[in-house]
């Protein structure tokens, strides 16, 4: 086989991903017809509860407010790594000086986090952001600690021979460069934080799609747990494709 | 404005060391260089490379303060004080702005507004591309720009640092004409680093010869040639071999580095 040669797909590549999908469905279909289970609902039986939940349950408010923890506690989390992670980046004693907090709190495990923050914030809504922050807030850090270290001098040069203002070789010398970085930082954020997320709500709150799991494993509703998860998978989806990959697009548009 | 052009650059760098833990570190770079150049004179600086070419201009645009020396026009005005515009040996654009944004980024509100960057762009043939990202431009296009931009805010002080070498002959003989339109159009102080004795003929008033470093002048040559010049001229390659031959020990190591670029061009 050729591998310089491109893979030639033709108009099919859509109708492919279409059909693996309809495989796994029926795959799925047919493991739970053979297995006539209750802890293996079929699509029919998830699709039954996905209704029940929309229309007479919580399904909606609990996708709003988790969804909602994710978005503040991404907002949170990218701003305070960017920044440190700026800092660190350009400040050498201060690197060395957090690095030894840096490398610590990467190796912290994500539930230790959870469980010390409601301990000491006790069960509340603070509690599970901070929480959610904090797991998300290192990895930013080290991330666009190396993006300010690679950080071309060469055009921050031309900002200072010209007699840019400050503000503008910040925001336009020096942050664009950064933009890749960023990007990196909050796809895999958005996808950290939100099965975070649902570990904090499991643990700690009322309300939202982790708590509502745990009850439907307290009751042993598979097709409820099921639903619950494919409803909140095509909600991050969305996010990931419908705002954060244009956003992406748009900001990387200069790009060859 | 117009008198303040005319005064001359007074450029007195009496010692730059190289930075202990750079390439090459502690060796002295410059030392007791000393020229004037009155304003509104076009002065090519020909040396070796490696010869602190770089770091003597670096340290007028501001990039280099660990030298001791004075570099300032005749009526006192220190160089941080005045526009200095600043072609590097590559272009340095930013990639995520258009070219026009390239142009209006180092320019004031007022000015940006008042349409200098486009009027500059036009007259250098990049009208069509003003929204344009960089990326998307040719090697040539891509040093116009940066041309525009230094020129854009009205120096008081050009630098160029071999600005059109790795193009190769007719685009750097076109950016070559460009520079010189701009130059006849917005007078200014030209510092012009190359070393390429036949680019320094074409384009200047004067060209002083730096020693390898720590580098000093060695020979201080005015170019004659009436202008309009033509690089293809006879007149030009006459100009260098005369220079040659009048200076053959001086200028021995120049002329043959340039012999071998010479060469090497040739092998491409």
């Amino acid at each position: 086989m050729n591998l310089a040669q491109p893979l030639r797909l033709g108009n099919s590549g859509p109708w492919l991903r279409l059909f693996s999908a309809a495989l796994l469905v029926l795959v799925w279909a047919l493991a739970a017809e053979i297995a006539q289970s209750r802890v293996l609902p079929g699509p029919g039986a998830v699709a039954e509860s996905f209704y029940y939940n929309l229309v007479d349950g919580r399904l909606l408010s609990d996708l709003a407010i988790t969804l909602f923890r994710v978005v503040v506690s991404f907002a949170i989390a990218m701003i305070i790594g960017v920044a440190v992670g700026i800092v660190m980046g350009l400040r050498k004693r201060l690197d060395i000086l957090l690095d030894g907090w840096l490398i610590l709190f990467l190796n912290i495990p994500a539930l230790v986090i959870i469980i010390l923050c409601y301990v000491w914030f006790g069960l509340t809504e603070v509690a599970a952001i901070i929480a959610v922050s904090l797991n998300k807030i290192p990895n930013v850090i080290v991330i666009m600690r190396e993006g300010t270290r690679a950080v071309d001098r060469e055009l921050l040069q031309v900002a200072q021979v010209f007699h840019v203002d400050r503000q503008r070789r910040f925001f336009k010398f020096f942050l664009p460069q950064l933009y890749p970085y960023i990007m990196a930082s909050a796809r895999t954020g958005v996808a950290l934080i939100w099965k975070i997320v649902l570990v904090v709500e499991l643990l700690g709150r009322s309300n939202g799609v982790g708590f509502q799991l745990s009850v439907y494993f307290s009751l042993f509703d598979i097709a409820g747990i099921l639903a619950y998860t494919l409803a909140f998978v095509a909600v991050m989806m969305f996010v990931e494709l419908g705002v954060v990959a244009p956003i992406e697009r748009h900001i990387m548009r200069w790009r060859k | 404005m117009d008198a303040m052009t005319t005064e001359n650059l007074q450029v007195r760098i009496d010692r730059k060391v190289y930075p202990a833990e750079a390439p090459g570190g502690g060796r002295v770079a410059i030392a007791d260089l000393a020229f004037d150049v009155p304003g509104r004179q076009f002065c090519c600086i020909v040396g070796p490379s490696g010869c602190g070419k770089t770091t003597m201009l670096n340290i007028m645009a501001g990039l280099d303060k660990e030298a001791e020396g004075r570099v300032e026009f005749s009526d006192g005005t220190p160089l941080d004080a005045t526009p200095i515009g600043y072609m590097f040996q590559t272009p340095r654009l930013l990639p995520w702005l258009s070219v026009r944004d390239n142009v209006r980024i180092v320019l004031g509100d007022e000015e940006a507004n008042s349409g200098r960057a486009e009027r500059i762009l036009e007259e250098m043939q990049l009208g069509d591309s003003l929204d344009v990202f960089p990326n998307r431009l040719s090697g040539g296009m891509q040093r116009r720009v940066a041309l525009a931009r230094a020129f854009a805010i009205e120096p008081r002080l050009l630098l160029l640092d071999e600005p059109f070498v790795s193009l190769d002959a007719p685009v750097g003989n076109r950016l070559r004409s460009m520079l010189l339109e701009l130059w006849q159009s917005r007078p200014t102080t030209v510092l012009f680093v190359t070393h390429d004795l036949r680019e320094a003929i074409f384009l200047g008033d004067r060209i002083l010869f730096l020693s390898r470093g720590p580098s000093r002048v060695i020979l201080d040559v005015t170019v004659d040639l009436p202008r309009p010049r033509n690089i293809e001229d006879p007149k030009v390659e006459a100009f260098r071999k005369s220079l040659l031959e009048q200076h053959n020990s001086l200028l021995h190591g120049l002329a043959e580095e340039q012999a071998r670029d010479r060469s090497a061009d040739d092998a491409a």
